[in-house]
């Protein structure tokens, strides 16, 4: 998790936007604007996110790591909109790992809507640098100067400037004060809030583009690791002449033991360095290795899940309370109990985890595919013996993340090699590591009870959640979920209740707990929007229609004073920004009934389900249509609407939406890690599926427009999927499906 | 050994049963065609030998030797062809990590199809995951490819 957060003003000293920056004089005597301005080849740095080159072009920085998600466009868009600079002069760098940029730690959906005011302060500052050059050299006030798409124009005459030829004498402008910048209205908008192809575009289509696995070194080694399968299990004694003996293979190295508590460092295993991939895997699987598998030899995912679900019937630690839960239930008309469960599930991006490091004795250099780069430095800073500030880590493009590579285990890994060997290395994880060595999705447990009046209102809600926080992985001795978790769509339900009760335990196992897209959202809302509709179908209500019951009248949800949660987060921003909106949460459920008729009259065995989530600040609402026919699910449609609130870049909140429905699906049909005798069972896409084209419903997305704040747009879509999907089986075939994945009942 | 390679001769020095994805990765340095699973199960790694589409990481080099193999880097100099068009023009790409295999498939399916189905884009691509989810478009942009191939030999 990440612990390093800027507020704005260190953010703004930081980056030379509110900085006090020297004043220097400059001669703007009529001298031709080629022989004053042009003095220097180099780049002139305007802040930390924006430099001026003499040929006009602009590098700006991307600091956040591109997965897939479109940051690195976003991000640009949002600086080049108030630089007003013309998008094909632009050289787009991704920043190295450097806290001068504010987080860089991509998760959590963060990258546009915790900055996209920030990156506006950037764009605008450096615009008013270089209007403040030009008015300097015409020798106007800056009121008669106006920057547009690349110049600055003199209003007077009409003369203009191009900012490379003001470059110079822009670096050397005072950064002006925040509170003295000008900002344009959306009806100016050049970038955002339009649909601007991702910067990669091109490369991607010919094979071009450089993933964490594709660095090349001069005298690069290739490392492949045999880890220990069981969580602080060692080695106890290996052989390598075989591995050895293998052409190729240069050396084979001991891993230091895992530590408790494993955290991001290297566990136990032997490492085999070769000069390609193959032999590097080949020699690995000529290595023989006696294992002490240690105390949790014996740890059942199985077991675990009886564990919980006892745990998830019985009173546990309170986290939230509204009015008098059992006078709610005495007065109910109804009562009615059900418990959902989600399994472990692995991230499995498509590039499995890579990186490649040089440790030399003053110095250490990385390259990795890494959603976290400051986290890196922060892990491989003992390894090194070197200051975090002193590693430079350069942040390749992501073939996936999906909160995998915020871990910076595979990092760590490298830099410990490369220290052992003098030699630049590159570690490169095979399929089978990949979902085998994980940090899980935590499997999880919900238990919901509810009284129903005779209208079918709600007069008492108790409510269950039972996982291994992700704190275990930093602390294994931790028991309770933390306020974080309990705050994605468990502490926070928009629905009216008379009166509430939650409560929650955490869950002791040797497994490595990780955030996966869209974390404790997944279990949370499968078991929330199920139940909802379990409650709709027990009163023969349609559940579109029942949901706008339970919404109630358009209202603000306060978690703290409405259900006495002092914990809630808010996924890290302020209700006022980014409050709780019935009425949002209603626009959607019109959105969807505007485009899904629910009440169709459809084939037997064909049915629609529908479910609502509010997660990273947005609202996603998704139906699904299935048929079940003969004991085989088909999914045939999927209608998403979403409110993210200000849709920076449309084209990549739609793919971001696509790609959500298609990884809820993936999760909801066929997702399931089993953990036997300690170690993983799942080793490859033939036992840990995803979905594949033939599997993929037709797909619509809808955006609803808007000029809130932006809202995340990574995650939101994945939790609504699950409970859609169940609910619409249920309405098709009147099964009630409460244990993922569907595989185990359906063939899908 | 010789390989043939999108049209150019190489030389390497690699066992006869070194996967041709690695010896086009780490001994030729061409990083367009990607490592995904091992097993042939994701169609990450996918190239055609010989106009055959193969799952290079489980191809034996020795299989290919001789052959006509072309990778991603070989389908269009300047990434012009129909194909890489219309995955631009669809945006289909996120983390991009997959499309050299996938752009592959597409590329062997055109060939046999000059007008697929659904049915048929499904079945020819269903062995190419993408975690993304970017499958969607991937059909949109092989229809299009698929006119566009069409509309060009009628200007011939």
């Amino acid at each position: 998790m990440n612990t390093f957060k800027l507020d704005r003003r260190e953010f703004l000293t930081l980056t030379g936007v509110a900085g006090g920056g020297l004043l220097l004089g400059c001669s703007t005597s009529g001298n031709a604007p080629q022989a004053m301005f042009i003095k220097s080849d180099q780049p002139q740095k305007l802040n930390v996110f924006v430099s001026i080159r003499p040929d006009n072009r602009v590098d700006i920085i991307n600091h956040r790591s591109e997965m897939g998600q479109g940051a690195k466009t976003g991000v640009v868009q949002i600086i080049a909109d108030e630089l007003d600079v013309d998008w094909e002069k632009i050289n787009v760098i991704q920043g190295l790992g450097d806290r001068a940029y504010g987080d860089q730690n991509t998760d959590g959906s963060t990258s546009i809507r915790k900055f996209y005011t920030k990156l506006r302060e950037v764009g605008a500052s450096a615009r008013a640098m270089l209007e403040q050059a030009a008015a300097d050299y015409w020798q106007v006030d800056k009121s008669q100067v106006q920057a547009k798409q690349h110049k600055v124009f003199n209003l007077a005459n009409g003369y203009s400037l191009n900012y490379g030829d003001l470059a110079e004498l822009a670096a050397n402008q005072p950064v002006p004060n925040v509170a003295s910048l000008t900002f344009k209205s959306k009806e100016q908008f050049n970038y955002i809030q339009k649909p601007v192809p991702i910067v990669d575009l091109h490369d991607m289509t010919t094979g071009n583009t450089t993933y964490g696995i594709d660095v090349e070194l001069k005298g690069l080694l290739i490392a492949s690791i045999e880890r220990c399968p069981v969580l602080y299990g060692r080695v106890k004694s290996f052989d390598a002449s075989a591995a050895k003996a293998i052409p190729g293979v240069v050396d084979v190295i001991n891993m230091p033991a895992t530590v408790k508590p494993v955290v991001y460092t290297s566990g136990s295993g032997v490492a085999v360095i070769a000069t390609n991939t193959w032999a590097a895997n080949q020699g690995r699987k000529a290595l023989k290795i006696d294992w002490d598998y240690g105390v949790n030899k014996d740890f059942d995912s199985d077991s675990a899940f009886a564990d919980m679900a006892n745990k998830a019937q019985n009173p546990a630690k309170r986290s939230a309370e509204k009015g008098d839960i059992t006078a709610g239930f005495a007065k109910a008309d109804q009562i009615i109990e059900a418990t959902y469960q989600v399994p472990f599930l692995a991230h499995a991006p498509m590039e499995p985890p890579a990186a490649a490091a040089l440790v030399t004795d003053t110095s250490c250099e990385i390259w990795a595919a890494t959603q976290n780069p400051q986290a890196v430095m922060d892990n491989v800073a003992g390894i090194v013996g070197l200051k975090p500030e002193q590693i430079k880590v350069n942040v390749t493009l992501l073939g996936g993340g999906f909160g995998r590579k915020s871990k910076a285990d595979f990092v760590a890994e490298a830099v410990y090699l490369s220290k052992q060997m003098g030699k630049p290395i590159k570690v490169v994880w095979t399929r089978e590591d990949d979902i085998q060595m994980g940090y899980f999705h935590a499997g999880a447990v919900a238990h919901i009870k509810a009284g129903l009046d005779k209208r079918a209102n709600i007069t008492a809600w108790q409510q269950r959640s039972v996982m291994p926080s992700i704190k275990t992985t930093f602390d294994p001795s931790t028991e309770d979920m933390l306020d974080v978790e309990l705050s994605l769509g468990f502490n926070d339900i928009p629905y009216q209740v008379e009166s509430l009760q939650s409560e929650s335990s955490g869950y002791q196992n040797p497994v490595r707990i990780g955030w996966l897209r869209s974390v404790s959202n997944i279990p949370h809302a499968f078991a929330l929007h199920s139940f909802v509709d379990e409650l709709a179908q027990s009163k023969g209500i349609a559940t579109h229609k029942y949901l706008r019951q339970l919404y109630a009248q358009d209202r603000m949800i306060n978690p703290a004073e409405d259900y006495g949660f002092k914990g809630y987060t808010n996924y890290d921003e302020s209700l006022q920004r980014h409050p709780i909106s019935i009425k949002r949460y209603k626009a959607v459920l019109d959105k969807l009934e505007q485009l899904v008729d629910f009440d169709e009259k459809l084939p037997a065995g064909q049915a629609w389900g529908l479910a609502i989530h509010r997660s990273f600040v947005s609202y996603v609402g998704v139906a699904s249509k299935v048929e079940v026919k003969n004991g085989q699910l088909k999914v045939l449609q999927t209608q998403a609407v979403i409110d993210c609130g200000i849709a920076v870049n449309p084209d990549r909140v739609h793919a971001q939406i696509e790609g959500a429905m298609i990884f809820g699906l993936s999760l909801a049909l066929m997702g399931r890690i089993d953990i036997k005798q300690g170690a993983v069972s799942q080793s490859n896409f033939h036992d840990y599926p995803l979905l594949r084209m033939q599997q993929c419903p037709q797909l619509a997305v809808e955006i609803i427009q808007s000029d809130e704040y932006p809202g995340g747009v990574g995650e939101p879509g994945v939790p609504p999927v699950a409970p859609s999907l169940t609910n619409a089986i249920f309405a098709a075939s009147g099964k009630r499906y409460r244990v993922l994945p569907i595989n185990q009942y359906l063939s899908v | 050994m010789e390989l043939k390679i999108n049209k150019q001769t190489y030389q390497v020095d690699a066992p006869d049963e070194m996967p041709l994805l690695w010896v086009v990765r780490d001994l030729l340095g061409k990083k367009g065609t990607k490592f995904g699973c091992g097993q042939g199960l994701c169609g990450a790694c996918t190239v055609h030998v010989n106009g055959q589409p193969m799952r290079s990481c489980i191809t034996p080099v020795m299989v290919a030797k001789g052959a006509e193999i072309t990778t991603i880097e070989g389908v269009d100099a300047q990434g012009n062809h129909p194909i890489q068009v219309a995955w631009r023009e669809n945006n289909v790409p996120q983390c991009g990590y997959c499309q050299s295999g996938q752009i592959m498939s597409a590329l062997n399916l055109l060939k046999n199809n000059t007008s697929p189905s659904d049915q048929d884009i499904d079945n020819a691509m269903s062995g190419n995951i993408c975690r993304c989810g970017t499958y969607p478009r991937i059909k949109q942009a092989i229809k299009d490819a698929a006119s566009a191939m069409q509309q060009n030999k009628g200007v011939k």
